[in-house]
């Protein structure tokens, strides 16, 4: 996977997991009481906590009043956090049961332990293969390069269409590439956050990445037609 | 094994693939590798499907462009980032901290 400059990330650059020598430092400081120390937690992990709490809850002010209850609820876990999972990882554990807490006060319910109604949905239109003969499983209409990719990809435009995409998604797929490809978070912090198994985390991600890519495939067939 | 068998294994915790006494030679068909590619991205492919995977790649000019644009998709998903966290949230934040060390002080 090529490394991306997470630019624009607030506060200190901690690791994007935190090691563990990273975290024992932290950890200890907080119980000290090192404002400093919060400060960058909070810097790091508010935008993280904030996306998750909102795919649970639908009011925005709920969801930082659950990523509010979340920091409280570190601050007074803290002495009892064992150093077993990441701190980053314990973090979002607290906000998914505080978020889940909330979500039942709103009256829905996220539920994780299936695949949704597409759970087995073609990645690709089955249109777009041979369907009989010796070719049959090739590409009939085969997907083309998209013309500098690097540039547009990048476009405001191209964001929204994104963004479109991922809100369409059935919520589990959503939290997957929200903590996968946006937090950019290990495949093991994301199972252990959303207690699901590594095998129905990639065949959650892999729905809801084939999902944006048609999304993006579209329209850039559409600007390049129009152009 | 069809992709969808694959999926419904995958989806009940089983391995993708499954071990067979005789190695499978058939080449994937474009139909399979698609369903396949968050797999062979995330290293999860067992050595035998990973060369399957790749060998087919060599020769399809299609599934080239469909990998591209799925590694083109992950890097703009993951350009959607967040607005910098607004300062009065921030203090509210704080505001929890120095309660709490208050709190602990006494």
């Amino acid at each position: 996977m090529v490394p991306v400059d997470r630019a624009g990330s607030p506060g200190p650059a901690l690791p994007a997991e935190g090691g563990p020598t990273d975290d024992a430092g932290l950890v200890e400081a907080l119980r000290k009481g090192d404002e400093a120390a919060y400060r960058a937690l909070v810097d790091r992990h508010t935008a993280t906590l904030l996306r998750l709490a909102s795919m649970y809850v639908s009011n925005p002010e709920v969801a930082a009043d659950v990523v509010q209850e979340t920091w409280i609820g570190v601050l007074q876990g803290i002495d009892r956090f064992e150093g077993r999972s990441s701190l980053k990882t314990w973090i979002c554990r607290i906000l998914v049961n505080k978020a889940k807490t909330a979500a039942q006060h709103e009256g829905r319910t996220v539920t994780l332990s299936d695949l949704g109604d597409d759970g087995l949905a073609p990645a690709v239109d089955p249109e777009r293969f041979h369907d009989q003969g010796p070719r049959r499983g090739q590409w009939s209409n085969p997907p083309r390069e998209w013309d500098r990719p690097e540039e547009r990809l990048l476009s405001k435009e191209t964001r929204a269409v994104v963004e479109r995409a991922i809100a369409e998604l059935p919520t589990n797929q959503r939290l997957t590439i929200t903590m996968r490809d946006i937090e950019d978070l290990s495949a093991a912090h994301t199972c252990s956050v959303l207690g699901i198994g590594d095998g129905h985390q990639r065949v959650l991600l892999h729905r809801a990445r084939t999902h944006v890519r048609a999304a993006l495939e579209a329209y850039f067939s559409d600007v390049t037609e129009t152009a | 094994m069809t992709w969808r068998d694959r999926l419904g294994r995958i989806a009940r915790g089983q391995p993708g693939h499954v071990a067979r006494a005789e190695p499978d030679r058939a080449e994937l068909t474009c139909q399979e590798l698609v369903e396949l590619v968050s797999d062979y991205l995330e290293g999860a492919l067992s050595s035998d499907d990973q060369h399957r995977f790749e060998a087919h790649l060599e020769g399809c000019d299609g599934c080239r462009a469909y990998l591209e644009q799925m590694r083109a998709t992950i890097l703009a998903v993951r350009g959607v980032t967040d607005a910098d966290l607004d300062p009065a949230m921030r203090e509210r934040f704080m505001d929890s901290f120095r309660d709490w060390r208050s709190l602990r002080d006494v």
